[in-house]
């Protein structure tokens, strides 16, 4: 038996096997360019970048829960609390930012931790678990501010969000927001594409029962997806922190949306298949929907049914070309 | 058994039926005719393409090809309920029974009584009654008990009632008594003979040579998706097996392990039990193959998955390699050197979707730091599967593709590679040839042996009685979870089934 | 100690009990009710009219978890209802808008809003194959949207004449509760004694059978749906005239979507279909309003009792979904 190279695959070219959502992206770009000619320039793009950052972020932990079978609908409440907490923590005391920061992630070690054992160990179907932690989470959010928030975090805190690098060469100017995507997004892409648990997640995802008897410890990688998601809700919840002020909706959404890009990535429901920067793509690809939306004067709310129509095109679409492919 | 007269055309002909699955060509050109008031025996071995005959003629499936033609007139099923509305019935093996409804609900699934729009549960009730009484089972199944509350056998009764209960011209039974005990088999045959005498056109699958014997008017098998033999009076049982063979038994299976080929034991349960066992005594010893047979629901299942550790026993004591070991979990037995192959391939061994590569090294992975070989087998070492891929003759494009697309045989052989990528001491193999065509199967017994022979302990769990007899250098027949007694080398099928039900028999 | 525990735990483990475990909790949480009122010495709650005024406050969870009781039989879910009850509130109130005349038209509006909604989700579902989670949660998004875009507050006016809907009483008790009775009754009777019922049995316990059986499985799943979305327009037009008006955060508010399907769960109705009734989910409505009771009793924290709803619904969900032994995700 011989071993074929896969580019000898015949009948399938090298462009088939790119995922559409690259070329999506790319078409909306040019579309939003034609529009408003600005959006090439550093500012422009770097702008756009830096707004989607916290989304890319999140929907590239979301994946790893997709990819494992399940749903974390929990992640948005989470960027709530991590901006309303660090609010509170920090007091206006720029020195506290460090420790504070410590104490989020810890705070998403834990949040990942019970959703991963109430599904697990209760065996709670994800989605009624997430939803479950997004309630209490936006009621502890609510509980810890005394229901109404109000002010900035420290500088020293915004500085990821907010803070720029002037005078880099070639591309002029360089957001921190856009340096954290760039890093976790590779972190984000090696771990789940170079490691035996990134293929473990895979195959729970595609298969728990045959998973379970190749004997893949269940618990630790199911518990490791949902931290991953919980950590990168924390880091886009750092990020949104930056951006604007300290309310009790800043995270309101942006799970949905996190699954909408992951989905627009080619990442499967349910589980076994997804690519991180597939998922990174779908949320720039979504980031640019809304942006030429709002170049073409739609109002806001509206985003959400576009959204939700995104959504159900592209699920309807995979189950289609499933069923061909079955026969 | 009188046929029906010449004018009459045949409840069911079917002509020229030909179907394709992407890769796989499961029937083609097969006939099949079967006359009001006889017993129309289909035989042939797993993946014969019984099934897929069946469900073509219960409008499940489409044909590539073909024609059906009932009482004399062409019929196109597109959808089960046209099959159902010319008179067609179909048992299946796998129980198409809702567990949470009654008796009377589930046979009258989908065409409930009722009057002015309100279900008539009395009458419903009482029709059941009266179907469970044509069939002489009246007095065990109430037709208002749910049925996840009834035994297997009874389940078995309520799928035949509910068939009935449509009054078809032509009944299909899937393999009826794999879960029932002789008893229990002797009411059902009695209930079709009293079908037959009714008028009933039956086609009766099966591939147990008794009941072949005891009901058939005319035989049809089916190999490899072709119609390899029809005999229109009772044939000689060897005539039968050789057409479902394609060659003789000899040469099909493995040759047995020598003397000197056995070594020492490898593996002993003491007094082995969980709540689905009992009192389960064996040994194992390296380069054999132990062979577990036993009616379906007999334990030999769950004992693979105690001994795997899924479902582990709760009592007595595990030796392995002289050692008292204890395995509470699939990681524990792993571990220990054990590895299992799945009975149900697609629900239990299969990442669908992930490549050949991935599927063969999922376990590798997984014990990568249990085993302290984390990098050694792990991800960096692709080469070393895929070597094994090789060697295991493993047939795909390439090791990328998803092993979804691959055929049966060839997934079994990538899943054997998963296992021998830890070099496991003690295999255990339930349902190895299921879905697996009859070359393959040659492949696969092979296979097993080569395995002892290397110095592993293989344990063989099938429901396939002829594969346990021809492969095993013992058998251990299992009852009622307990382990019923022992064989050695070509026991007679007779002596194994007469052990393997006797204490129900008696019971009964 | 094993003396009181085995048997506890034959019992938690026997089926019986988890056919009857709603009723059991149904008396375990009217127990702690009466306890804590006791114990508080607020003995004016004890009464037969706050035991009305209790069930009064069930209204609208309960109508819009009669629907979601078939969503979930099929093995389906709906997680549309809460945008869907927010968006039939302020539909409601914007045709009546304060005139007695637009009662009529209204409600028939809203009926068609619903039948539209139920109609997409079951369609999606049954002949697209879009996973109902997935095609459920688009459409909320979708409804959601659109609702958004067009209000942002109290919306419309409901005049005098049609707030007795949710304000009238007969005999003490409020139409609206007798209403929800009623709608109980009715969905016995559809799922006990017609063939529809038995189809959507049937559809959720073993859909290959169903189909090999000649039930359409289709159409049971879109009319699952129709009832599902129906029943949650009912509950918006009862919030409307509740409120005096609709808006376009009650539903969200209530939190229907997820609170519909713990209730039904807790009820008895397993998720992956095929098995329970609506008296488990009325009964499951009833623990969710004396445990909120209890709350108010208790004076707990309105943000604390948020994050006791959260956990409470996860851990309802899971006393069923423990003991089923599969593997979720």
């Amino acid at each position: 038996m011989s071993l074929a190279p896969a580019s000898e695959k015949p009948g399938r070219s090298r462009w088939a096997q790119i995922n559409p959502v690259y070329f999506v992206l790319l078409a909306l770009l040019v579309l939003i360019v034609l529009q408003n000619p600005r959006f090439a320039e550093p500012t422009g793009y770097m702008n756009f970048l830096k707004r989607a950052a916290p989304l890319a972020i999140l929907a590239a932990g979301q994946l790893y829960v997709i990819v494992s079978g399940g749903f974390d609908l929990s992640a948005g409440s989470l960027i709530t609390l991590v901006v309303v907490g660090s609010s509170m923590l920090t007091n206006n005391d720029p020195n506290a930012t460090a420790w504070v920061i410590a104490v989020m992630y810890a705070i998403g070690v834990v949040v990942g931790c019970v959703n991963g054992l109430v599904v697990t160990v209760l065996r709670v179907p994800s989605l009624i678990a997430t939803l479950g932690m997004m309630i209490s989470l936006g009621g502890l959010s609510m509980m810890w501010s005394g229901g109404s928030p109000r002010g900035y975090l420290p500088d020293t805190f915004r500085f990821f969000g907010r803070a720029l690098i002037r005078d880099v060469p070639v591309i002029g100017l360089l957001p921190i927001a856009v340096i954290v995507m760039v890093v976790s997004g590779l972190l984000l892409w090696l771990l789940m594409s170079r490691t035996n648990l990134g293929r473990m997640i895979h195959a729970l995802g595609d298969n728990p029962r045959a998973a379970q008897l190749a004997g893949v410890p269940v618990l630790p990688v199911r518990l490791s997806a949902f931290v991953v998601s919980s950590l990168s809700a924390v880091t886009a919840g750092i990020l949104l922190g930056g951006f604007a002020g300290v309310s009790t909706d800043v995270g309101t959404g942006y799970e949905l949306q996190a699954i909408t890009a992951a989905v627009l990535g080619g990442a499967q429901l349910l589980g076994g298949r997804g690519s991180v920067p597939a998922a990174i793509a779908g949320a720039l690809t979504l980031q640019a929907i809304f942006t030429l939306l709002n170049f073409m004067g739609f109002p806001q709310p509206l985003r959400q049914v576009v959204q939700g129509l995104i959504l159900i095109a592209a699920v309807g679409l995979a189950a289609y070309r499933k069923k061909q492919g079955a026969g | 058994m009188q046929a029906a007269p010449a004018t009459a055309p045949p409840a069911l002909q079917m002509t020229g039926m030909t179907k394709v699955f992407p890769g796989v060509r499961a029937l083609s050109n097969v006939d099949l005719t079967c006359h009001a008031g006889e017993v129309h025996v289909l035989a042939g071995e797993n993946g014969a393409g019984k099934s897929t005959l069946i469900k073509i003629l219960s409008g499940v499936y489409r044909p590539d090809a073909g024609k059906i033609v009932v009482n004399g007139q062409e019929a196109v099923f597109r959808h089960p309920l046209e099959a159902l509305r010319a008179g067609i019935s179909v048992i299946y093996q796998e129980f198409s029974l809702l567990p949470d409804r009654t008796v009377a609900q589930n046979i009258f699934l989908g065409r409930e009584i009722h009057r002015r729009g309100r279900l008539d549960h009395a009458a419903m009730n009482a029709s059941a009654r009266q179907t469970l009484e044509t069939l002489g089972v009246h007095g065990q199944i109430a037709p208002e008990a749910l049925v996840s509350d009834l035994d297997v056998a009874s389940q078995q009764m309520v799928e035949i009632a509910k068939a009935l209960s449509l009054d078809p011209q032509v009944l299909v039974m899937d393999e009826p008594t794999a879960a029932l005990n002789p008893t229990e088999c002797a009411v059902l045959f009695e209930a079709v003979d009293r079908l037959r005498a009714r008028g009933c056109a039956i086609i009766y699958i099966t591939h147990r040579m008794h009941e072949v014997q005891r009901l058939a008017d005319r035989v049809s098998v089916l190999k490899d998706g072709e119609l390899s033999a029809h005999f229109d009076s009772l044939p000689e049982p060897s005539a039968i097996v050789r057409a479902m063979v394609g060659r003789d038994i000899d040469t099909f299976f493995a040759p047995r392990a020598t003397s000197d080929q056995i070594g020492d034991v490898l593996l002993e349960v003491r007094d082995g039990g969980n709540a689905r066992l009992d009192a389960i005594n064996f040994t194992l010893r390296r380069g054999e193959v132990l062979g577990f047979a036993g009616i379906q629901g007999a334990g030999r299942a769950a004992l693979g998955m105690a001994l795997f550790g899924d479902t582990p026993l709760e009592r007595g004591q595990v030796i392995l390699r002289g050692q008292p070991v204890r395995i509470t979990s699939t990681r524990d037995a792993i571990a220990a050197g054990i590895g299992l192959l799945p009975g149900d391939r697609k629900a239990e061994a299969l990442a669908l979707e992930q490549s050949v590569l991935d599927n063969g090294m999922l376990s590798a992975r997984a014990l990568a730091r249990l085993l302290g070989s984390h990098r050694s087998n792990g991800f960096t070492n692709t080469g070393r599967m895929s070597g094994l891929l090789d060697k295991m003759e493993v047939r795909a494009p390439d090791y990328e593709v998803a092993i979804g697309s691959l055929s049966g045989g060839n997934q079994q052989k990538a899943i054997v590679a998963r296992w021998l990528a830890l070099a496991p001491e003690v295999l255990i193999f339930i349902e190895p040839t299921r879905g697996i065509d009859v070359n393959a199967k040659a492949g696969i017994y092979q296979l097993m042996r080569d395995l002892a022979i290397g110095g592993a302990g293989i344990i063989l769990i099938s429901s396939d009685l002829p594969e346990v007899l021809g492969c095993s250098d013992r058998i251990v027949v299992m009852r009622d979870g307990t382990v019923a007694g022992e064989f050695g080398p070509s026991p007679s099928e007779t002596e194994v089934m007469e052990l393997a039900t006797s204490a129900r028999h008696a019971a009964a | 100690m094993s003396i009181v525990i085995a048997p506890l735990k034959r019992m938690f483990e026997s089926r019986r009990f988890e056919r009857n475990a709603a009723f059991y909790l149904l008396l375990l949480a009217g127990l702690g009710y009466v306890l804590i009122a006791v114990a508080t010495g607020q003995m004016q709650y004890l009464t037969l009219d706050n035991l009305v005024s209790i069930l009064g406050r069930t209204v609208a969870l309960g109508i819009t978890a009669i629907g979601q009781t078939f969503a979930i039989l099929i093995a389906s879910i709906d997680l549309s209802v809460a945008s869907l009850i927010s968006a039939a509130s302020v539909l409601a109130s914007v045709v009546m808008n304060g005139d007695p005349g637009m009662i009529v038209p209204a409600i028939l509006a809203v009926a068609v809003l619903g039948a539209v909604v139920g109609l997409i989700n079951g369609v999606l579902i049954a002949y697209f194959d879009v996973n109902p989670l997935i095609a459920t949660l688009a459409m909320s998004l979708i409804i959601q949207g659109i609702l958004s875009a067009f209000v942002t507050n109290f919306a419309g006016d409901v005049p005098e004449g049609f707030q007795v809907f949710a304000y009238g009483t007969f005999a003490g008790v409020p139409y609206a509760l007798i209403l929800m009775l009623l709608l109980a009754l009715g969905a016995w009777f559809v799922l006990r004694h017609t063939r529809f019922g038995a189809n959507i049995y049937s559809v959720g316990g073993n859909p290959a059978a169903a189909r090999s059986a000649g039930i359409r499985t289709s159409r049971v799943i879109i009319s699952a749906h129709l009832i599902c979305s129906l029943c949650a327009a009912l509950a918006g037009i009862y919030l409307a005239s509740r409120l005096r008006a609709g808006a376009p955060w009650i539903g969200a508010d209530g939190v229907y979507d997820l609170e519909s399907i713990a209730v039904v769960v807790i009820g008895g109705t397993v998720l992956s279909g095929g098995r329970g009734g609506i008296w488990g989910t009325m009964a499951g409505v009833m623990i969710f309003s004396l445990l909120d009771s209890i709350f108010n009793l208790t004076g707990v924290d309105a943000f604390v009792k948020q994050v006791l709803r959260g956990v409470i619904i996860v851990g309802a969900v899971a006393l069923y979904s423990y003991r089923s032994g599969r593997i979720a995700a």
